[in-house]
């Protein structure tokens, strides 16, 4: 069985700035991987050339999603075919309700798999029980999308559409930061739900303290735009106590390695 | 950004779904503007000699004013003398009797447009009295709404029919000499809507028309005049298209309003006239007086516009707030694309005590659209205890379109209290990302994007209204994102 998620040799700028140099990364179905790195790695960049933002100029290299050439497709089609992109700032929408961007979101998704649309009286349902889990309360499907939610609360939205939408690779850009210790509890539960077989996730944190509570498959360490260390999640523990220090030295004689 | 970029210009370069030409024989006048004209218009509408008198009137004020150049819309001059003031579409014998005897070429236009003319296609609580040109064609749910007292007719049958309500409320909100536009309207007006509400009467449904710009080079004046007698309340909506034309046409019609004492009207349009094409080229110049008058205490009137269609917008729907504690109210989304410009705004004149305006107002500009909000909040001096809150917001889609704010306050009396907001923001790459990441399409997001930027508007229009405002912005719009 070939990989749900292949990328080689990676190299993305924006502007003038190379933010990516090269990043190799398989990822199969069934995994959880972590992505850490210090500020400035490029973490934030990879999730984002994932989902496909065109701020973001891919300058060479390959991603390969469930056999097809990913970069090929525009944000809204990786969006349908389940790639899934849990915004590390996730975006107020003045004057849309929360229900109706989730409805119309899950209808574009359902549309692309050949299912039937949700009518409102369906979709209310099946988000009112996905809400419950997250410990999210009604009131905020009426609310305009994340205007006034607070940092957990939006933070919990995006886990909630993540339930709603049900991809097939979740990429969790830094969902952990500025949570409070009971809202990191929640969103790890709901992230732990959504583990399986058929489901990879990326998450990408600064902290090793989400994965106390999720623990993952496989941890890289990402520094100057390049995985350069992976290993299993006893990693994260290292890099806990050690910090970075020791890896962006490597790094940096790495780099200074490779032949120009 | 390039790809996006790509599919926002596709999206604006969308043509204009409602043009359509359809072939029916028309009566019309021969070119330009006289004193016989008016008399001939006048006459095959055998009108009572009152009317002739005031259209008379009208037109000779007419002339010795000129057009108004206050505005912020550029167009090249009008010649009014090559243009066509009176088209009726023939029928067999003199007024059809029934949607049987109605052009069947002219219902299949209304079809195309998706108006619910014939009764078995109505949205339940709605009546079409549909105006094609210049003379209304089929009037529903007449009989229904004669059961309560109200009168709902086109424009002429009222002159016929009722002579003493025309004569008693026609030109009081806006006298005949009040502007240009307004004074060659009174002059050559063809046809419109006549509403009359009895004291105490809720009238049961929403009342409904829908105009329509056909004939080539036809100017249309419209005239409409809404009555609400003593604690009558109606609402009333308006919807407008027309086809696709090469030429410019004008459009200047007159909407009064008259709420007597605790009478409550509202007043919604939908506005989506042929604005041009891409190149700016065509489009109908829509030149509009609309007033309402809450003459009785406690009395008011609600003005909700959409306006998304023609090559230029100028019109105010004003409230005078005549009466003590009178409300008046003006929500407004106006969109350009391509080349449209819109100057709109409202005037709200609060004259009685503890009188109190609301204006909203969302200009969205795409393409190289150019929108301006103009309004006037004037409390006299008698207007104790008055209050006004205005908010003026701007959307821009990409980054060769303008919108301009001209709000002028005139305040004469110290007990007063105005407030004013206004904004300006452009559609967020941010959320438009946001939402393509979800799975919609980059359409549907600046649709849904903007429908949110519009929703304190959009709540205030019916139910059907809404929903058809919303597919409209979503078609007009379609576009154009930096």
């Amino acid at each position: 069985m070939s990989a749900l998620l292949e990328i080689r040799n990676l190299s993305a700028r924006v502007d003038d700035k190379m933010i990516l140099r090269g990043v190799d990364l398989t990822v199969n179905a069934g995994e959880v991987h972590a992505i850490m790195g210090p500020n400035g790695s490029g973490k934030s960049t990879l999730a984002q050339v994932l989902a496909g933002r065109e701020a973001f100029t891919v300058e060479s290299g390959q991603v390969r999603y469930d056999g097809r050439d990913l970069l090929a497709l525009s944000p809204e089609e990786r969006a349908r075919e389940g790639v899934f992109l849990a915004f590390q700032y996730p975006v107020e929408i003045p004057g849309v309700g929360n229900v109706y961007l989730l409805k119309a979101a899950l209808n574009a998704i359902r549309r692309h798999r050949g299912l039937p649309e949700l009518d409102a009286m369906e979709f209310l349902a099946l988000a009112r029980s996905r809400m419950k889990a997250m410990d999210m309360r009604d009131e905020l499907l009426y609310r305009p999308v994340n205007e006034g939610f607070s940092g957990g609360e939006k933070k919990r939205n995006e886990i909630l559409q993540l339930a709603l939408l049900e991809p097939r690779l979740a990429i969790l850009d830094e969902t952990d930061s500025g949570l409070d210790i009971d809202a990191l509890q929640i969103v790890a539960n709901g992230i732990n739900a959504l583990r399986s077989p058929e489901r990879a996730m990326i998450l990408v944190t600064h902290y090793q303290r989400l994965l106390d509570y999720v623990v993952p498959d496989f941890v890289h360490v990402l520094s100057h735009g390049r995985i350069v260390k992976s290993g299993g999640k006893e990693l994260a523990q290292e890099l806990e106590r050690r910090g970075y220090g020791w890896l962006e030295a490597d790094a940096d004689a790495a780099a200074a390695q490779v032949p120009r | 950004m390039s790809s996006s970029a790509t599919n926002l210009d596709d999206l604006i370069s969308r043509e204009y779904r409602h043009g359509f030409v359809s072939d029916v024989a028309a009566d019309a006048l021969p070119r330009g503007l006289s004193e016989d004209v008016v008399r001939m218009i006048s006459a095959k509408k055998n009108e009572p000699p009152f009317m002739l008198e005031w259209r008379l009137a009208a037109y000779r004020h007419w002339r010795t004013m000129t057009e108004p150049n206050w505005s912020s819309v550029h167009h090249p001059p009008i010649d009014y003398q090559d243009i066509i003031y009176y088209s009726a579409p023939k029928s067999r014998g003199t007024r059809p009797a029934s949607l049987d005897d109605v052009d069947p070429e002219l219902l299949r236009v209304y079809e195309k447009l998706g108006v619910p003319l014939k009764e078995r296609e109505m949205l339940a609580g709605v009546a079409v009295d549909a105006v094609f040109d210049s003379v209304s064609v089929g009037t529903t749910f007449k009989a229904k709404l004669a059961e309560l007292g109200i009168v709902f007719c086109s424009f002429s049958e009222a002159v016929q029919e009722h002579p003493e309500l025309v004569q008693k409320y026609l030109g009081s909100v806006v006298p005949s000499t009040d502007n240009f536009f307004a004074a060659l309207n009174s002059a050559v007006f063809s046809d419109g809507s006549f509403c009359y509400i009895p004291p105490g009467v809720r009238c049961p449904m929403e009342l409904s028309t829908y105009f329509r710009i056909n004939a080539k080079d036809t100017g249309q004046f419209e005239r409409t005049l809404i009555v609400a007698d003593e604690g009558a309340y109606v609402s009333y909506l308006e919807g407008c298209t027309a086809p696709m034309r090469d030429e410019n046409q004008l459009h200047a019609a007159v909407v009064e309003l008259v709420a007597l004492e605790r009478a409550h009207i509202k007043y919604s349009t939908v506005q989506n006239w042929y604005p041009g094409d891409k190149e700016g080229r065509g489009g109908i110049y829509n030149f509009v007086t609309k007033r309402g008058d809450c003459r009785g205490n406690d009395s008011h009137i609600s003005w909700t516009q959409v306006e998304t269609g023609s090559a230029i917008t100028w019109k105010y729907p004003s409230c005078i707030l005549r009466g003590d504690n009178t409300v008046g109210e003006f929500y407004s989304v106006a969109l350009t694309n391509h080349f449209q410009q819109a100057d709109t705004g409202t005037k709200m004149i609060h004259i009685g005590r503890n009188t109190k305006s609301t204006i909203v107002s969302k200009g969205i500009s795409a393409g190289r659209g150019q929108n301006a909000y103009r309004g006037l909040v004037k409390i006299l001096k008698s207007a104790d205890g008055a209050r006004n809150y205005s908010q003026c917001d701007s959307l821009l889609l990409g980054d060769r379109c303008g919108a301009h704010t001209f709000p002028y306050i005139e305040v004469k009396n110290a007990t007063a209290k105005v407030e004013h907001e206004a904004s300006t923001s452009r559609i967020g790459e941010d959320q438009l990302f946001y939402c393509r990441q979800r799975g919609l399409s980059t359409e549907d997001a600046v649709s849904m994007i903007v429908n949110g930027f519009c929703r304190e508007v959009f709540k205030e229009l019916p139910m059907e209204f809404a929903v058809e405002a919303q597919k409209l912005l979503g078609v007009s719009l379609e576009g154009s994102v930096g």
